[in-house]
């Protein structure tokens, strides 16, 4: 860290470059919370039965929702998918930024890291993990 | 570490200045971008569009806050109510939080301070972006769990499995990016598109991070979580009042965060463009923010004429293309780029070594695929010749009897002496007839 201009006197100053994020995560969150809850006081209130139940296009709602049944599975691959090609990312970022340095080894280190994560991905494309009907 | 050094230094009355200034920019951005793009879909449509609140309807999108907020909240009776709370001041939250790394100008002087034009940055601030979009998930999801409903659910697990699907594929556009600027940090990456934007040296990576950033932000063509005709209102549907407001503003604001992004990260951020940029002082002061203003709004135009063009994608075409398409062009996209520079800069090859090369090397894979297309061909050819003679065959089912179709669950295999038979009869019928 270069030395801090001393443009301002006696101001304390920022802590770190974190402190931002903090503040501006306060303010969206006071905001956000502020709107929720003012809403309760400015709306009206009147009653109905119908208003309450669960939107199913006007008819009567089923009594048993999805949320507590089931949903299919493609999600769930979906989200492994993500995973791994997440981790995938988070392993390429560090390697991207120093590529310069890291040379050949890091390029051929990287390839042969990339065909380790491409096989189970060929795999699941050909076993049709990856479709949608 | 120069550039970081003003970073996290600023007074603490800049830095609420700074906070309230992004704050209020993406309010007013959001409130113009909602007015600019029903103006601009209505001409599209052959329709004036909302022109009656303030001049040019310019204040209609805050009069809809105002009505929002005057709207009865209901809550419905099968919500988990402490989560149906939460999930939209998660969703808005993020969205705020995302803007923090983004850069709009060079250092400028703010009441005799010397700071950025940023709130703040940091050597991995791109990785901070692509984590709070993350977080942003969460309030999709959970407003769709909370709300107690079928089709909110839906809507929430669609929008869930499409941002987190697209979100690969834009991570793996920057990968190029930090390969050229050797850095995560946002004001770096700006400042390494001094002489060419990454845009145009990396078009692909360009183009990936485009279609992406409009499926990361469920907009049309992508925007299937709000499938009118089979979802109603995907996961807001039974959200009302204010609350629908902050999913509403969050959608916008992250609309602006996706194109600025692409601002920062492929066309020069706050940089003058060619022309402009011949002038002396055109990156001086705070003439650079006009220019990073009017780049996000180029995108925030493409965002809008995309939905006033094309028409919505099915659901598996969608997830086809971003797992089947834009993830393994981005990969390979990468490679290919981080093969050519470090052959190039480490093995010493020069440029016309690389070209045949490359050239060689599509040359082999068109080659190859051309092989395999035809093998493809002719076993499709094969296949399609086998069912004609085997539906050709069951008509036939009882040699001599009237012909009839099989019924559904009627599976017909000759033995192998009733074929035999049935050649050798064909055969005696063709030497009879000729």
């Amino acid at each position: 860290m270069l030395k801090r201009p001393s443009i301002t006197r006696g101001v304390p100053r920022a802590v770190n470059v974190y402190t931002p994020i903090l503040v501006l995560g306060l303010l969206a969150f006071g905001f956000a919370a502020f709107s929720v809850i003012l809403a309760t006081f400015t709306g009206p209130k009147r009653y109905n039965r119908a208003k309450v139940d669960a939107y199913e296009c006007g008819i009567e709602a089923t009594p048993q929702p999805m949320g507590g049944g089931r949903f299919p599975v493609k999600y769930y691959l979906t989200a492994m998918m993500f995973i791994i090609f997440d981790i995938e990312l988070v392993f390429l970022y560090p390697w991207a930024v120093a590529a310069d340095q890291l040379e050949v080894f890091g390029l051929v280190a990287i390839v042969l890291f990339l065909v380790n994560l491409a096989v189970p991905y060929i795999y699941e494309w050909r076993r049709g993990g990856l479709e949608w009907d | 570490m120069s550039q970081f050094g003003l970073f996290g230094t600023d007074p603490w009355w800049l830095v609420i200045v700074k906070v309230l200034g992004i704050f209020v920019m993406l309010v007013l951005l959001t409130l113009f971008t909602i007015w600019w793009e029903r103006r601009v879909v209505s001409r599209m449509q052959n329709r004036i569009g909302p022109n009656r609140v303030g001049p040019q309807g310019l204040l209609q999108s805050l009069m809809d806050g105002v009505k929002l907020a005057l709207k009865e909240e209901i809550l419905p009776k099968a919500a988990h109510r402490a989560v149906y709370w939460i999930a939209p001041v998660i969703s808005a939250t993020a969205a705020f939080l995302a803007f923090a790394v983004i850069p709009f100008g060079p250092t400028v002087s703010i009441f005799g301070v010397e700071t950025p034009l940023q709130l703040t940055d940091f050597p991995v601030s791109v990785l901070y972006v692509l984590a709070i979009a993350s977080i942003g998930v969460y309030g999709l999801v959970l407003a769709g769990w909370s709300s107690g409903s079928t089709y909110p659910l839906l809507g929430g697990l669609r929008s869930t499995a499409q941002v987190i699907s697209y979100e690969i594929a834009m991570g793996l556009s920057f990968v190029a990016v930090f390969l050229y600027a050797g850095s995560m940090s946002t004001s770096q990456i700006v400042l390494a598109q001094e002489p060419i934007w990454f845009a145009v040296i990396l078009l692909p990576s360009f183009l990936i991070y485009v279609t992406a950033m409009v499926g990361e932000t469920n907009r049309a063509p992508f925007d299937l979580p709000e499938a009118e005709g089979e979802l109603v209102g995907g996961f807001h549907t039974e959200y009302s009042s204010l609350k629908f407001a902050l999913f509403f503003l969050a959608e916008y604001i992250n609309m602006v965060t996706v194109s600025a992004l692409a601002t920062t990260l492929f066309l020069g951020g706050y940089l003058a463009p060619w022309p402009i940029s011949l002038w002396e002082s055109a990156n001086t002061g705070w003439w650079p923010m006009v220019w990073w203003l009017l780049k996000v709004q180029i995108f925030i135009f493409v965002f809008i004429w995309l939905r006033g063009t094309l028409p919505r994608l099915r659901y598996d075409q969608f997830m086809k293309f971003g797992w089947k398409v834009l993830i393994p062009v981005a990969l390979i996209w990468t490679i290919i780029v981080a093969a050519v520079r470090i052959l190039r800069d480490q093995v010493a090859l020069t440029n016309t070594e690389l070209l045949i090369a490359g050239v060689v090397l599509i040359l082999i894979l068109l080659a190859g695929a051309w092989v395999l297309q035809g093998r493809a061909e002719r076993r499709e050819q094969q296949r399609d010749a086998d069912r004609a003679a085997r539906a050709e065959r069951q008509l036939d089912l009882v040699p001599g009897a009237h012909p009839v179709p099989p019924m559904p669950s009627q599976t017909f295999e000759y033995t192998p002496r009733r074929s035999a038979l049935l050649t050798t009869q064909a055969t005696m019928k063709e030497a009879e007839d000729a």
